[in-house]
């Protein structure tokens, strides 16, 4: 297999392959969750569950003070990285072509030189983010096996990405396909990993809200 | 400009001198080729004196399953260059598209080149070889195949001319009927030369056979065979719309306001970024342009399975497959699944709930 086999392989069937494992295990695990349901809350309605819950998908990323305080630095780096891969995956143009490829729907890009400048920004977040958590005592006793595997099939993507537009340390065939292959990992593990937060955040959030709402108390 | 053989026993420099070529214009060739296969000035002389001294070598020129593309493009250049007179010097002496012998004359014509320069002779291939049924292509009732390996035989090197003799090429294309084969497939023992490009840029041709008349051997090679002097950078690392892509600034359609400004193609399926060639250094036709030049994409001509990246107007980070059908199947279904094992799930759930018993604080004590 040439270099360019293996870009058509990633492009084409290797996508395809990594495309049906995402979809298909996101839906499977968000209707197994939907559909396992609460019991019924007897109680009477004080307030709106709705309200509260939509309210609170969104209230819940803005950190509370003592929160923030407590771990600063956290919060920020998080922050940092989530915001970096939204606008690397998301506004940067070979990206958004893939996108209106797959979906027909189409957005501005950013500039070029910016998203450069974010990749590595986010790389940067995403080692101090590492490095902390292997810098503290009580992190490291929590850190497990599936958290490094996450932060590695995160950052693949990005340092890939990074040297895939560069066009430095191998020939540009093989660059791209490596890039595109570590999105596919990251694609594939999506839903059997933490990972899986990104989607099932707004059903907790929800359902945190919710409770709230019901009681007719602030969440 | 006395004593001049004929025939055989030629030297290049007494064709380039019939030619009328001066000195002047020849040396001038010869540091053009220094500079171009990146050699220092010091070996200007040299490659002078090779060229000077060589003997007409004998060419065998195979063209299998192609589509005569290549041997246009080296003989079709507009005025007369040296580099076609180098092209015109060599003892073509069998090459069934320009050679006016045909059937059994031609064929001897070969069988003779071959016995004479036993060893010695510069093996030119064009087209993919099938090796699904001998029967798909045949030359004078013998299979490509055949023709192929007897010739390779006593073949000092062997160019393979275009991306068909280079990598498959479009036969080799999917779903490949004839089960074409590149020549660096089936000939395993020769140096071989991979030339490709659809069809490949004619000084390039020109240049490995300057080298090789010059040295005697052939010139550096990347890893899939390619020479580096003129394989060895990307056309989007040359490329004068290169600044356009850095900023982000692309052609929507073919005839919008970025492609009349000349922006980046990208977006409309350029492959310049993961091709390899010196298209956009030397140029075609006498240096006029190449293909970005005038608007329309690289369609990555010199590169392995070029006819199998998903089509030419699909931008690189586009998958190759129809991946909203996917997703669109791939939901229904896991949809349905999804209910399937939820429904299992509740099962379990309700029936752990139905067999449940409660315990005493007897039963603890027992």
């Amino acid at each position: 297999m040439n270099e360019i086999d293996f870009l058509n392989w990633v492009r084409g069937p290797g996508f395809q392959i990594a495309v049906i494992i995402f979809v298909a295990g996101i839906i499977i695990r968000l209707v197994e969750i939907l559909m396992l349901g609460r019991k019924p809350n007897l109680a009477e309605a004080k307030g709106s569950a709705m309200r509260s819950g939509l309210r609170t998908i969104f209230s819940r990323s803005i950190p509370e003070k003592s929160t923030f305080k407590r771990s600063t630095f956290v919060i920020v780096t998080g922050f940092i990285f989530h915001i970096g891969l939204l606008i690397t995956i998301f506004f940067f143009t070979p990206h958004i072509l893939l996108f209106k490829d797959v979906s027909g729907l189409s957005w501005p890009a950013l500039p070029t030189p910016i998203v450069d400048a974010v990749t590595v920004v986010t790389i940067i977040a995403l080692f101090l983010v590492l490095a902390h958590r292997m810098s503290n005592t009580v992190l490291r006793f929590l850190t497990n096996y599936e958290d490094i595997l996450v932060w590695l099939v995160t950052i693949l993507p990005l340092i890939t990405g990074y040297f895939a537009f560069h066009r430095v340390g191998a020939t540009a065939p093989t660059l791209l396909a490596l890039h595109i292959l570590s999105v596919e990992l990251l694609l594939v593990l999506f839903p059997f990993t933490k990972l899986m937060h990104a989607f099932t955040i707004v059903l907790a959030r929800w359902y945190n809200g919710a409770i709230s709402g019901y009681r007719g108390v602030q969440s | 400009m006395t004593d001049i053989p004929e025939g055989k026993d030629e030297t290049l420099g007494d064709v380039l001198r019939q030619r009328g070529i001066s000195r002047r214009s020849f040396l001038k060739f010869c540091a053009t080729t220094a500079s171009m296969m990146a050699l220092p000035p010091s070996m200007i002389p040299t490659i002078a004196h090779a060229l000077e001294r060589a003997k007409k070598p004998s060419v065998i020129w195979l063209s299998f399953q192609e589509c005569t593309g290549c041997t246009e493009s080296l003989t079709r250049a507009h005025s007369v260059t040296i580099e076609n007179l180098i092209f015109d010097s060599i003892s073509l002496d069998y090459h069934h598209t320009l050679q006016a012998a045909s059937g059994h004359a031609a064929e001897e014509a070969r069988m003779a080149a071959m016995e004479e320069n036993y060893g010695k002779y510069l093996l030119v291939v064009d087209g993919s070889i099938p090796l699904g049924n001998p029967g798909y292509s045949t030359i004078a009732g013998i299979s490509n195949y055949d023709m192929l390996m007897e010739t390779a035989k006593g073949a000092a090197a062997i160019i393979s001319v275009g991306t068909c003799a280079a990598y498959g090429g479009i036969p080799h294309a999917k779903p490949n009927p004839t089960g074409a084969v590149s020549v660096g497939e089936i000939i395993k023992d020769k140096p071989i030369i991979n030339v490709p490009g659809c069809p490949p840029i004619p000084v390039v041709i020109t240049g490995v056979l300057t080298h090789f008349l010059t040295f005697g051997t052939i010139p550096e090679l990347d890893h899939i065979g390619r020479p580096k002097v003129f394989y060895g950078q990307s056309i989007h690392d040359r490329c004068y719309r290169r600044t356009f892509y850095d900023k982000g600034q692309f052609a929507e359609t073919f005839d919008d306001e970025g492609a009349r400004k000349g922006w980046c193609l990208y977006k409309l399926g350029c492959k310049g970024p993961t091709t390899y060639n010196a298209c956009a250094t030397t140029k075609w036709n006498n240096g006029t342009s190449f293909p970005i030049e005038s608007g329309h994409p690289c369609l990555g001509c010199s590169e392995p399975e070029f006819w199998d990246g998903g089509g030419f107007y699909k931008a690189l980070s586009m998958p190759t497959e129809d991946i909203s059908k996917t997703v669109i199947y791939t939901a229904a279904g896991a949809v349905a699944a999804g209910v399937a094992i939820g429904a299992i799930q509740k099962g379990r759930k309700n029936s752990a709930v139905a067999s449940h018993s409660k315990t005493t604080i007897d039963d603890l004590e027992k």
